[in-house]
C-alpha cells in the first residue's frame, strides 16, 4: 500500500499544500488496526449498563435493584437516589445564552422525575457486558406517568410542563434586532412579501461508532485515565473535574480512534461522569459501550426548529428586509451547547444576499424528548434552508427564475469585506462565480428545456431542478465574540511544533480529529513550510497528557483555527532554526533561504545546513548563539481575529414519479469555495459526506415521536440513513477565494455540504411539484407526503373549478 | 443489541435437527442464515431458549432440475439463487427477486428457506412462491409432506410448519418463457418493500403482494378480474380487494392501497397481460 496518490517532492515552500495526498489515517482504519474505545480490553474491567426510562415523562415511584443485585456477575447497582450526593455539580451547559435563561437541574441519573424516553434512572455494574445487560433488564422501576410534551407550539403554550419547578416550558428568548424600525418600514413599503413557515425535523446523528467510555483508576496515585469516544477530550477533562470534584490534575482524557461524531460527541454525557464516579467508588476499571438502540435515544439529537421567515422585496425582487422568528426544541434538558445552536444560525438568515434590514428572535422550549444539541452545521443549515427556500418562493412571487432572483440579490464581489446587517464582516466571496460554475456543470438551460418537454408531454417522470447558494461561518471563533454571546469558553487553538534531534518533526495539536484527516493535513501544513516530506512528521492529538491545551474539533473550526496555529508554530520554529543556521554558517539570518529541507545562503548555494543538522545542534547545545535556549520547539495559542466565510452553489436534479410520489435524486452538482485547500482529496470527502447528510434530511431521515413521547424510528430499519445505492455520483468542483484573515487563506469545509444540500433538494422537489399546484412541502419528502400533497392540491383545484 | 442467553446446538444432519427441535420444545428455534431471527433476538423481541443451527447442512443447499419444476434446497443462499444459471433460465422471476433482497452481505448469508419459513409479509420470496404456485417440502419426525405455498402462510409470522418440522425444499414450476414482473417499492434499496408485486402470465395469471396484509398474500381480486378478461388497469383496481394493509412509520394503509394499484398495473403491463 502506497501512502501517497500523487507524491509531491518536497522542495520549495508551497509544494505540499493543495496536493491530493492519500490519508495516512486510512491504512490502520481499513485493516482494523486502529483502536476504538470498545477495542481496548483490560483485565479486571467492569461493565456498566444503564436502566433507561420506558416512559417519556413521569415521576419515579420506586426503583427495585434487588433482582439485579442477586444476579450472577453483578458487582453493584445504583439508583439515582443512591448517587444524588455523588455529584460535585450537575451536568454542564456551557452556553447560558441569556442572563435569565431557565435550565433544570440535570443529574447523570434521574432522581425524582424522568423527562424523556431513555433518561437514565439506574446503573448496574457487572463482570461482563452480558451480565450487566441482563441485570439492567431485571431492575424494576415504577413510574407515575405525566403528560408528554412533543409539539413545540404545544410546549410554548405551557399547557403541560416538562419541568414543573421552572413554571414554564420556555427556556429563553434571544433577539438580534439592530434596527426594528427599518424592518417594519421595509415591510410597509414592500412591493412583494413572502411569509413562510418551515419545519426542521429532529435528526439522529448516527455516527458509525456509538459512544463509549473506559475509565481506568490508578488507585495509589488517585489518578484516572478516561478513554472516551468524544470530539472534545480537553473540554471533557475540565467538565469531569467540575462535575466529579476530582482535581483536574488527576484526570487524563484520551480520545482514541473515534468513528465520527457530527456534533453528537461534542458533549459531556451522563455515562462519562458516571463511569468516573463509579470507578472511583469501586476502584476498578469501568467500561460502558453504547448499544445502537441506546444511541437513538441517549445521544443528543439534531435540529428541531419551527422557522417563520418573512421577506420584503421591491418590485424588481431586490430584498429590502428579512424578519425571522424561531421556535427551537431544546428537548428535556440543556446539554453542553444546546441553547446556543439557534444563535449560530442567527447571523446567517440573510444568506448570500445584500440585505439592508433584519430582525431575528428565537424562543426555545423544553419538550419530553431526547435533548437536542449541535448536529453537523448547528444552526447554519437551518438558516440556509430558510433563506434558500424563501428566496425560491420570492422568485415565484416576482415571476423570475430562481437563478435570476439570486443574482439580483447577491453581495457583489466588490463589496468585500462586507459588513452584514447582522453584524458580521465577511472576509471574501465571489458568489456569482460559484453560481455560474455550477450552472455550467449542470447544463442549466438544457435541464430547463428537458423539464419543459416532459411537462408538455405529460410524462409520468417529471424533472425538478433546485438551486441553493449558501454561505456559512466557520472558524469558531474569536474568543471575545464568544464572550459577547455568553459562551463560557474561548475559541482559540493551540499548536506545538518540535524538530527532534534525528530530523523528525512532531506537531502537537489541540484539535481532536474523528474522521477529518488532521494527521494527514496538519503534517502537510508543517511540511510545506519546513520544505520537508510529510512522511517525516508525526501529528500528536486527542490526549490531554500529550496535548494539554486545546479547544477540540467541531464547527468546521479545526483548519481555520487549529491548522493556522500549526502554521504559525512552524514559522516560529523555523525562525529559531534560522538563527542557529545563520550562526553555524556565519551568515546573516535574513540572507538564508529554506529549500529542500536545508538553509542556504542566497547566492552561495553551496553554503548550506540541513534542518536535521540544525535540530541536532539545538539538541546538543554545543554551539548555539549566546543566550539561546536549547532545542527547537515552539508553541502558539492562536485566537482568530474573525470567523471565515465559505460559500458555494449546489444544484439538485430530481425525478418525480407522479403516480407514486417517489423522488429519485438524479444528479447533484456542488461548487464549493472553502478558500485555499490543504488537500483537495480530503475536501472532496468532506463535501461528499456533508451532501449525503443534507440530502438525507431532505428526503429520508426523521426522528419521529408519537404523542406519548415514544420514538418510533428507534432502529436503523426505521430511521433511514441512506446508502450509496440511493444517491447519484456527485459532481463536485470548487472555486478558490482565499480568506484574508488567516495566513493560510483557508476557511473550513466540514459542514458546507450539509448546509448547501437540504435546500437544493427541497427546492428541486417543489419545482417538480409546482405544475401540480404544490407550492411547499415539509422534510423529509417521503413518497407518501408527496402523494398526499399532490392529491390535496388536485382536490383544491377541482373544488375551485366547481365553485 | 445484546440477546438474552440461549443454548446453542449445531445439527450435523437433518434428522438430528428434527430431533433437537423436538427436544427443545416450544422455545426452540432453527438458525439458518440468521438474518430474520438474530435481529429480533438482539432487540430482545425474540428470546428462544434453544437455537438449533442447521447452517452447516450443506446437503440442503442446491438447485436441481426436476423436469417440470426446479427444486431449490432450503439452505441455498440468496446470492446463489440469484447467480444460478438454471434458475435464471427456468425461473427468472426467482433469480431476479433473490438479487433484490437486502444488500450483498444479506444475500450472502440469508437463505431462501429461512426467508420463507419466517413468513414475513414484508419479504419478497413468499410472494414469488405464491405467484408461481410453488410447493414446499416439510420434513418432520414422521416423515416428509408437501404443502402448496398458497396454504403455507397462516398468519402474522405464522406458517403451516409444525414446531418440530424443517422446511427442506421449495419447488417452483418452470416458467417456460412466460412473462413476469416484480415491482418493489422502497425508499432505500436495502429495505423491505413498502409494497411489492410479483406477477407472472402463463396462460392464467399469478399475482401476489408484499406487505399488503398480515401475511404474504395473493391478489385474488386481480387474478379473478384478469381471468374475466379485464385490462391491466381494470384488474389493478382490485389490487387490495379484501386486504387490510398495515399502517406503520413507512406508509399508511391508505397509501399502500394506492401503491398496490399502481404497482399491479405496472407489473401486469410489464408481464404483458
Amino acid at each position: 500500500m502506497t501512502a501517497t496518490e500523487a507524491t509531491t517532492a518536497p522542495g520549495s515552500a508551497g509544494a505540499v499544500l493543495g496536493t491530493r495526498r492519500l490519508r495516512t489515517e486510512d491504512p490502520p482504519l481499513l485493516t482494523g488496526e486502529s483502536l476504538f474505545v470498545a477495542d481496548i480490553k483490560l483485565s479486571g474491567c467492569l461493565h456498566l449498563a444503564l436502566v433507561r426510562s420506558t416512559v417519556a415523562h413521569g415521576r419515579i415511584l420506586s426503583v427495585d435493584l434487588g433482582p439485579a443485585k442477586s444476579m450472577p456477575g453483578v458487582v453493584a447497582a445504583f439508583s439515582g437516589a443512591d448517587l444524588k450526593d455523588a455529584w460535585a455539580a450537575p451536568m454542564p451547559c456551557a452556553w447560558p445564552v441569556t442572563a435569565d435563561m431557565l435550565s433544570p437541574t440535570h443529574l447523570p441519573l434521574a432522581v425524582e422525575t424522568v423527562a424523556y424516553l431513555g433518561d437514565a434512572v439506574a446503573a448496574v455494574v457487572a463482570e461482563s457486558e452480558y451480565a450487566a445487560r441482563d441485570a439492567a433488564d431485571a431492575v424494576v422501576v415504577e413510574y407515575d406517568p405525566l403528560p408528554a410534551v412533543i409539539h413545540l407550539e404545544d410546549a410554548l403554550s405551557d399547557r403541560n410542563l416538562v419541568h414543573e419547578e421552572l413554571g414554564t416550558n420556555s427556556s429563553y428568548t434571544w433577539e438580534l434586532s439592530p434596527d426594528p424600525v427599518a424592518v417594519e418600514a421595509a415591510f410597509a413599503a414592500a412591493a412583494h412579501t413572502v411569509s413562510k413557515r418551515y419545519v426542521q425535523q429532529r435528526l439522529i446523528p448516527s455516527a458509525m461508532e456509538p459512544r463509549g467510555v473506559l475509565v481506568v483508576p490508578h488507585p495509589y496515585g488517585g489518578e484516572y485515565t478516561v478513554y472516551s469516544a468524544t470530539q472534545i477530550p480537553h473540554i471533557l477533562k475540565i467538565m469531569l473535574a467540575i462535575t466529579t470534584g476530582i482535581p483536574e490534575t488527576s484526570l487524563r482524557v484520551i480520545a482514541p480512534s473515534v468513528g465520527g461524531g457530527f456534533g453528537s460527541k461534542l458533549n459531556v454525557y451522563a455515562e462519562e461522569i458516571l463511569a468516573v464516579v463509579l470507578a472511583q467508588r469501586l476502584r476498578r476499571p469501568i467500561r460502558w459501550v453504547e448499544e445502537r438502540s441506546e444511541n437513538s435515544v441517549a445521544t443528543i439529537q439534531g435540529r428541531g426548529q419551527i422557522q417563520h421567515i418573512d421577506l420584503a422585496a421591491d418590485s424588481g425582487g431586490k430584498i429590502t428586509a428579512i424578519r425571522v422568528k424561531l421556535l427551537a426544541d431544546m428537548g428535556a434538558y440543556l446539554q453542553l451547547v444546546t441553547p446556543g445552536v439557534p444563535l449560530l444560525g442567527a447571523f446567517l438568515y440573510t444568506g448570500v444576499y445584500d440585505v439592508p434590514a433584519y430582525s431575528f428572535s428565537c424562543t426555545s422550549v423544553f419538550t419530553t424528548m431526547t435533548p437536542t444539541d449541535a448536529y453537523r452545521g448547528a444552526g447554519r443549515p437551518e438558516a440556509t434552508y430558510a433563506i434558500e427556500r424563501a428566496i425560491d418562493a420570492l422568485a415565484a412571487e416576482v415571476g423570475v427564475d430562481p437563478v435570476e432572483i439570486r443574482r439580483r440579490n447577491f453581495v457583489r464581489e466588490e463589496q468585500f469585506p462586507y459588513a452584514s446587517v447582522a453584524g458580521l464582516v465577511y472576509d471574501t466571496g465571489r458568489y456569482a462565480l460559484a453560481l455560474d460554475k455550477a450552472l455550467d456543470i449542470a447544463g442549466y438551460q438544457g435541464l430547463r428545456d428537458e423539464q419543459a418537454r416532459r411537462r408538455q408531454a405529460g410524462e409520468t417522470k417529471q424533472l425538478g431542478i433546485g438551486v441553493s447558494s449558501y454561505m456559512e461561518m466557520c472558524g469558531l471563533a474569536p474568543s471575545r465574540v464568544l464572550g459577547s454571546l455568553n459562551y463560557t469558553a474561548g475559541g482559540w487553538e493551540a499548536a506545538t511544533v518540535r524538530l527532534l534531534p534525528t530530523g523528525k518533526v512532531q506537531v502537537v495539536t489541540g484539535t481532536s480529529p474523528h474522521g477529518q484527516g488532521h494527521e494527514t493535513a496538519w503534517a502537510m501544513i508543517a511540511a510545506d513550510r519546513l520544505t520537508m516530506s510529510p512522511d517525516d512528521i508525526e501529528v500528536i492529538h486527542s490526549d490531554t497528557a500529550m496535548a494539554p491545551y486545546g479547544m477540540d474539533t467541531y464547527g468546521s473550526r479545526s483548519l481555520p483555527v487549529g491548522g493556522v496555529a500549526v502554521a504559525l508554530a512552524t514559522d516560529k520554529v523555523i525562525d529559531k532554526a534560522r538563527e542557529i543556521a545563520a550562526h553555524l554558517l556565519e551568515a546573516a539570518a535574513e540572507d538564508l533561504e529554506l529549500t529542500d529541507g536545508s538553509f542556504r545562503v542566497k547566492g552561495s548555494p553551496t553554503m548550506e545546513v540541513a534542518l536535521g543538522a540544525v535540530a541536532f545542534e539545538a539538541f546538543s547545545a554545543h554551539n548555539l548563539p549566546d543566550g539561546m535556549e536549547p532545542n527547537l520547539e515552539a508553541s502558539v495559542h492562536y485566537d482568530p481575529p474573525n470567523f471565515s466565510f465559505p460559500f458555494g452553489t449546489h444544484i439538485a436534479v430530481v425525478e418525480l414519479d407522479t403516480d407514486t410520489g417517489q423522488v429519485r435524486l438524479n444528479r447533484y452538482i456542488a461548487v464549493d469555495d472553502c478558500g485555499n485547500q490543504v488537500n483537495p482529496l480530503i475536501v472532496e470527502g468532506q463535501v461528499h459526506g456533508g451532501i449525503v447528510q443534507g440530502v438525507a434530511q431532505a428526503m429520508w431521515e426523521e426522528a419521529l415521536y408519537d404523542d406519548d413521547g415514544n420514538l418510533l424510528t428507534s432502529t436503523m430499519i426505521d430511521y433511514l440513513v441512506p446508502a450509496a445505492s440511493e444517491l447519484p455520483s456527485f459532481e463536485t468542483a470548487s472555486t478558490i477565494t482565499p480568506s484574508t484573515t488567516n495566513v493560510l487563506g483557508v476557511k473550513g469545509v466540514g459542514e458546507a455540504g450539509t448546509i448547501g444540500s437540504a435546500p437544493a433538494v427541497m427546492n428541486a422537489i417543489v419545482d417538480a411539484l409546482s405544475p401540480f399546484g404544490v407550492t411547499d412541502l415539509d422534510m423529509p419528502a417521503t413518497p407518501e407526503r408527496i402523494w398526499r400533497a399532490m392529491a390535496q392540491a388536485s382536490a383544491m383545484a377541482q373544488a375551485e373549478g366547481e365553485a | 443489541m445484546i440477546p438474552s442467553s440461549f443454548e446453542y446446538r449445531r445439527a450435523s444432519s437433518l434428522a438430528e435437527a428434527i430431533t433437537m427441535l423436538g427436544e427443545g420444545g416450544d422455545d426452540a428455534k432453527l438458525l439458518a442464515g440468521g438474518h430474520s431471527l438474530l435481529p429480533l433476538m438482539k432487540l430482545r423481541l425474540a428470546s428462544p431458549t434453544v437455537l438449533v443451527d442447521i447452517g452447516r447442512l450443506r446437503e440442503l443447499s442446491y438447485v436441481r432440475d426436476g423436469g417440470d419444476h426446479l427444486a431449490v434446497g432450503a439452505l441455498t443462499r440468496h446470492a446463489d439463487v440469484h447467480n444460478s444459471d438454471v434458475v435464471g433460465r427456468e425461473v427468472p422471476l426467482l433469480a431476479h427477486v433473490a438479487g433484490q433482497i437486502g444488500d450483498p452481505q444479506v444475500r450472502h448469508r440469508g437463505t431462501i428457506g429461512g426467508s420463507i419459513a419466517h413468513g414475513d409479509p414484508a419479504s419478497d420470496l413468499p410472494a414469488v412462491c405464491l405467484a408461481l404456485r410453488a410447493t414446499l417440502l416439510l420434513a418432520g419426525p414422521s416423515g416428509e409432506r408437501q404443502v402448496p405455498a398458497i396454504e403455507f402462510f397462516t398468519g402474522f409470522l405464522e406458517t403451516a410448519l409444525a414446531r418440530d418440522e424443517v422446511l427442506t425444499e421449495i419447488r417452483f414450476p418452470k416458467l417456460g418463457g412466460a412473462r413476469w414482473s416484480f415491482q418493489k417499492f422502497n425508499v432505500r434499496a436495502q429495505d423491505w418493500a413498502i409494497v411489492g408485486v410479483a406477477a407472472v402470465r402463463n396462460g392464467s395469471a399469478g399475482v401476489a403482494l408484499v406487505n399488503m396484509a398480515d401475511r404474504p398474500v395473493l391478489a385474488t381480486g386481480v387474478e379473478a378480474a384478469l381471468a374475466a378478461g379485464a385490462s391491466p388497469e381494470e384488474a389493478a383496481a382490485h389490487a387490495s380487494d379484501g386486504l387490510e394493509p398495515p399502517s406503520d412509520v413507512r406508509a399508511s394503509g391508505e397509501y399502500r392501497r394506492h401503491l398496490a394499484t399502481v404497482l399491479v398495473r405496472r407489473a401486469l403491463e410489464e408481464a404483458g397481460a
